[in-house]
């Protein structure tokens, strides 16, 4: 079959990157963003019509999804060793490809109305623009190099669009951190793809994955200190992840990237680029299961699962609306992860990588709504922070409503598509860890409390007085959000695990009930605290957090990791090792050769009377240097 | 012998033959269009150096005296491109000075014949063709260099090349007699099967070397460089320094590589030595030099002992970075010629103190110029740092590891030199500055060609594994 059109879908968003990047000024805003959302509505329907044509006339092969790659090879290595640039279709690269098309689609529509008047109007689009492009790009990754050219390329333009609003120096110290971390992170990435393509002798993510490939099979060959070095290998691609993908202790980024525009955050730190560690780890889903009986994946499992439960308490206390939204995805890809991690390879066993990457779906949609939503409801107030909102739902009854229906479908509440992907992870971990289920559980609660606190204080509450009256944004704005709340209530309907599945062969999936109604137990159970608490102003709150006294100011001050972050890079990075070497540097190094260049300058000045411009003088160095040589080779340097 | 093998000297026939259209054409142009033989040489060449780039094959003809192949073949390409880069840049010099005073077709037709005695060389099969082209090659220059009549100092300088020249080629000729007087034969093949290291072949390898090396100006043959490059018209020593210093660097590897290589181990330690003298000796002069012309015959001096480096190692690796790096020099060292050209033709300001604020009068010009200075200085990721990388890697594979220090100390030196231009050009203000001007268009090309040749040599590396693959047979 014939793919390469699919080509396309990262090459238009380029197109419209180049056209308005280079034509800047030329091109009026409104006209941009026209540009903009053209652009990825071709994409869009590419992308629609590839998982039409893949999952539904082509994809299919006795039973089993195959693997379609079409490439060229761009730097040749070793006959095995080569670094190509093409295109690969399969179940999740062609989920992915759907999920980043809607959410940027919608981004872009919403960005129409969300960045009126602004002065970089055409910049922010082609900035979205190359998002666009390189999250295809790394969505399509053929091989582990290059995934990795596309993963600096999203987080390159993550950087641009945190940083954004640049004369802000809170938008650039921001920017400049969450890219210093994820940098620093996939150094990890990088190590790991070199010691990959070391010992298995390639990149190819359709060799490396093979289950009766070399790669796999090999695995034990080589061993650094009592590890595989394929398991290392892996450990370290999966730190890139981690840092992509906001895990703990790589999370500190996340939160400050809010301070770009709304829609970005959206976009790329709710739905797509934060999920690219998820991805990556699912695409090297059998590596990770075999290799070393799943040492790495157990890892995962735990970062995960870790990450999840420390990101929900923390968004419990925060009270910049954006901040409890992004801590909240932070723990909702920690339970990606964990439900990767506990998951297996056939059939059934294989529940955790689908429920996973349904997740991920359902995830992105009523992720990117909530964002949107809220950016609506900092686009009326001109705030972010809980205090100066409350009883909004007088005033902005669509952004009310689809709010509503994200944040009950993030809490898990039946029929929306929430409820069934996490019942999914929920069964996954139950079936395999004990421990990380009930983790699971627990994080389902808080979830729900703290996504309820968070609506009941925007929306009921106390009745703020405005100084001016917010009113429902304009319906470039309101329509992604009923487009996403739609696919938000629909979602789940979608029988995702014939589709996608770890082995491809697909499966019957089915509902849990005693498992699904204690995990609707325990979201109803958040949702009642958090109506409690903050449907109307009372002292329940304040009185908690009291009594919780440290407790609390340690999880409203995110543990202090900033902090400690702060205290390892400036106390002890700075002081105790940089700066001797500075010293150093200084006093030897560059006290060596300013000698140098000082011996030089006067040297120079002593012999520039050999050059005298007289022809004899120069006839007679000439012979002079012509016996001298002669002297030399035949009567003393004669080996 | 028959028509066809004629063809083998493609190159030299038609350079010949625009020789002659030119002599004719100067007939024929009426007095009043003068200027108009300055499009019809370029124009020429240009279509010359093009057809040059129709392969040819390897052979041997005149019993010997004249051989080809590939690398030479290629080599004379890049002499051609060299050429036509250099006409371009100085053909609004020629229309506005030389033309006028009715001594165009001339200059032209000087310069080809000394390009053409530049092929004869380094296609020589025996010591006579090469002493013919070594000659053919020098003195039209010499005539060249005195071309500013006007001008004391160019005819200084004319006077003091071909004094200097003809010593040096005096002292080759006393060498070749010493070479045949012992091995029997002036053919290259015979020689290299009965060349052995008695004292007398090696007093007649010393004596032919310093002939050699006064075109390369190495030291201690190198006095005549600085003083000529200065009083000659920029165009000549551009020619003297790129051109003709390339196409004898070229000979001598071949030479070296060929006919010596059984003295071997005494030229390795001859060129170990000169090498480190002629580095550090055009550094610490060029560190101190006002006048443009003379800072770039100094440096050029200095970036000729860096092509020592390369011969040192005697390998197929050292054939390649060689003439890698003449390439890449030439491109460099023209641009930067180029530039001061464009100046000193407009303003006649040659000095670097005149250089001051010139970014903020002519940013482009500056920008080339401080593109030429990192590629000769050798800064990443211009051509001159692939170039010298590549040198070093090869002496370092040799084992010359000390010699590869030294090096790399004189690369520091050279930093800060070509860094003192930089400075003047962007940091300093400049009490006055030399105003805005626009180049020609002839002028322009030449300078673009230049730059992208220092862009696309760094970049662009099947390049180099081309030269390498022609280079085996000198492995």
């Amino acid at each position: 079959m014939d793919i390469s059109y699919t080509i396309l879908i990262p090459l238009i968003p380029l197109a419209v990157f180049l056209l308005l990047g280079i034509f800047n000024q030329k091109i009026k805003p409104a006209v941009s963003g026209y540009i903009g959302v053209a652009g990825l509505s071709a994409s869009a329907a590419l992308s629609f019509y590839t998982a039409y044509q893949y999952f539904f006339v082509v994809g299919k092969e006795s039973g089993i999804y195959k693997t379609i790659v079409q490439k060229v090879t761009w730097m040749n290595f070793t006959d095995t060793l080569h670094i190509d640039m093409g295109v690969l279709i399969d179940p999740i690269s062609i989920m992915m490809l759907i999920v980043v098309s809607i959410v940027s689609l919608m981004v872009h529509i919403y960005s129409r109305g969300y960045m009126k008047g602004d002065d970089g109007y055409t910049r922010f689009f082609s900035f979205l623009s190359l998002f666009s492009f390189s999250m295809f790009g790394l969505v399509l990754a053929t091989n582990l190099f290059q995934i990795y050219i596309f993963w600096e390329l999203v987080g390159v333009s993550s950087f641009l669009l945190i940083g954004y609003y640049y004369t802000k120096p809170s938008a650039v110290s921001a920017a400049k951190k969450a890219f210093i971390v994820t940098r620093f992170a996939d150094l990890g990435f990088l190590i790991g793809i070199l010691i990959m393509g070391y010992y298995t002798g390639t990149f190819d993510f359709e060799t490396l994955n093979n289950p009766e490939g070399p790669a796999i099979l090999n695995w034990a060959s080589t061993s650094f200190m009592g590890l595989s070095v394929i398991t290392w290998a892996l450990i370290l691609m999966f730190i890139g992840g981690a840092g992509k993908s906001a895990m703990f202790p790589l999370h500190i980024w996340l939160p400050d990237a809010m301070e770009g525009p709304t829609p970005v955050s959206a976009l790329i730190h709710a739905a797509t680029m934060v999920v690219a560690g998820v991805y990556l780890v699912a695409r090297l889903f059998p590596m990770f299961y075999f290799v070393e009986d799943g040492f790495a994946l157990n890892i995962v499992a735990y970062v995960g699962g870790f990450s999840s439960l420390f990101a929900a308490i923390i968004a419990i206390t925060q009270t910049d609306i954006k901040r409890v939204l992004a801590f909240s995805t932070m723990s909702q890809i920690g339970y990606m992860m964990m439900s990767l991690g506990v998951s297996g390879y056939e059939g059934h066993e294989g529940v955790g990588y689908m429920a996973s990457m349904f997740h991920l779906f359902t995830h992105a949609m009523f992720k990117a709504l909530l964002f949107l939503a809220a950016g609506s409801v900092i686009h009326a107030v001109h705030s972010n922070y809980l205090k100066d909102m409350g009883g909004l739902r007088k005033y902005m009854p669509i952004t009310n409503i689809t709010f509503l229906i994200a944040a009950l479908a993030i809490a898990g509440v039946f029929p929306l598509s929430g409820f069934w992907s996490k019942d999914e992870i929920l069964v996954a971990a139950f079936e395999h860890n004990t421990l990380l289920y009930v983790v699971g559980v627990f994080v389902a609660g808080l979830t729900a409390f703290y996504m309820f606190r968070l609506y009941f204080g925007i929306f009921w509450g106390k009745d703020t007085q405005y100084k001016h009256e917010p009113h429902e944004s304009p319906l470039s704005m309101t329509f992604p959000l009923m487009v996403l709340a739609f696919i938000t209530v629909v979602g789940g309907l979608i029988h995702f695990s014939e589709y996608v599945s770890a082995d491809k062969a697909g499966f019957e999936a089915h509902l849990n009930i005693p498992l699904a109604l204690v995990a609707t137990a325990v979201g109803l159970t958040g949702i009642i605290l958090a109506f409690v608490f903050y449907k109307k102003e009372n002292e329940l709150p304040s009185r908690f957090a009291h009594a919780f006294g440290v407790f609390y100011k340690w999880t409203f001050d995110k543990f202090y990791f900033d902090e400690i972050y702060l205290f390892v890079t400036k106390k002890i990075i700075f002081n105790l090792i940089a700066a001797p070497i500075a010293w150093f540097d200084k006093k030897f190094v560059d006290g060596t050769m300013e000698g140098i260049g000082n011996k030089t300058v006067v040297i120079s000045k002593r012999i520039k009377g050999i050059q005298s411009g007289k022809v004899q003088d120069y006839a007679f160095s000439f012979i002079a240097g012509v016996v001298i040589l002669a002297l030399v080779f035949i009567y003393l340097w004669t080996n | 012998m028959d028509f066809s093998s004629f063809l083998l000297m493609r190159q030299e026939i038609i350079l010949l033959a625009i020789i002659i259209l030119l002599l004719i054409a100067e007939i024929f142009i009426p007095k009043n269009k003068k200027s108009s033989i300055v499009h019809f040489a370029i124009f020429l060449f240009g279509i010359h150096t093009i057809v040059g780039f129709l392969s040819i094959n390897e052979c041997s003809i005149f019993g010997g005296s004249f051989q080809t192949n590939n690398l030479i073949h290629f080599f004379k390409n890049v002499l051609n491109i060299g050429v036509l880069i250099l006409l371009l840049q100085s053909a609004d010099w020629i229309q506005e000075k030389i033309v006028a005073q009715d001594k165009g077709t001339e200059f032209f037709i000087l310069l080809f014949s000394s390009l053409l005695g530049m092929y004869f060389m380094i296609s020589s099969g025996d010591f006579l063709m090469f002493y013919i082209g070594l000659e053919l090659s020098t003195l039209p220059v010499a005539a060249l260099a005195a071309y500013e009549t006007s001008k004391r100092i160019s005819s200084e300088s004319g006077i003091k090349l071909i004094l200097s020249a003809g010593l040096a080629s005096g002292i080759s000729l006393f060498g070749i007699s010493l070479l045949y007087a012992t091995s029997g034969s002036i053919f290259f093949h015979d020689i290299i099967g009965t060349i052995s290291a008695s004292n007398l072949t090696i007093l007649g390898f010393i004596l032919f070397f310093a002939g050699l090396s006064f075109k390369i100006s190495l030291v201690p043959f190198h006095f005549w460089t600085a003083d000529v490059y200065e009083g000659a018209p920029i165009s000549v020593a551009s020619y003297l320094s790129v051109i003709s210093k390339g196409a004898a660097a070229f000979i001598l590897m071949i030479l070296l590589f060929t006919i010596f290589k059984s003295l071997m181990h005494i030229w390795e330690n001859m060129i170990y030595v000169i090498s480190i003298a002629t580095m550090f000796i055009g550094n610490l002069f060029a560190l101190r030099q006002q006048n443009m012309k003379r800072f770039l015959a100094f440096s050029s001096i200095a970036q000729a002992g860096f092509i020592l480096l390369g011969l040192i190692s005697g390998t197929q690796l050292g054939t390649t970075t060689v003439v890698y790096f003449i390439m890449i020099y030439i491109f460099s060292n023209l641009a930067a010629f180029g530039v001061v050209q464009a100046i000193s033709s407009k303003t006649g300001k040659e000095n670097m103190t005149d250089y001051e604020g010139l970014y903020r009068t002519n940013p482009k010009l500056s920008l080339v110029m401080l593109l030429a200075l990192f590629s000769l200085a050798g800064i990443p990721p211009v051509a001159g740092f692939f170039g010298k990388f590549f040198l070093f890697t090869a002496a370092a594979s040799e084992g010359f590891y000390l010699l590869v220090f030294l090096a790399v100390v004189n690369v520091t030196i050279s930093l800060y030199y070509y860094l003192l231009v930089v400075r003047a050009m962007f940091l300093r203000k400049g009490e006055n500055p030399i105003p805005f001007f626009k180049n020609k268009i002839y002028m322009r090309l030449g300078l673009i060609i230049t730059v992208i040749g220092i862009i696309v040599l760094g970049l662009y590396s099947p390049l180099y594994e081309y030269i390498y693959e022609l280079s085996s047979i000198y492995n």
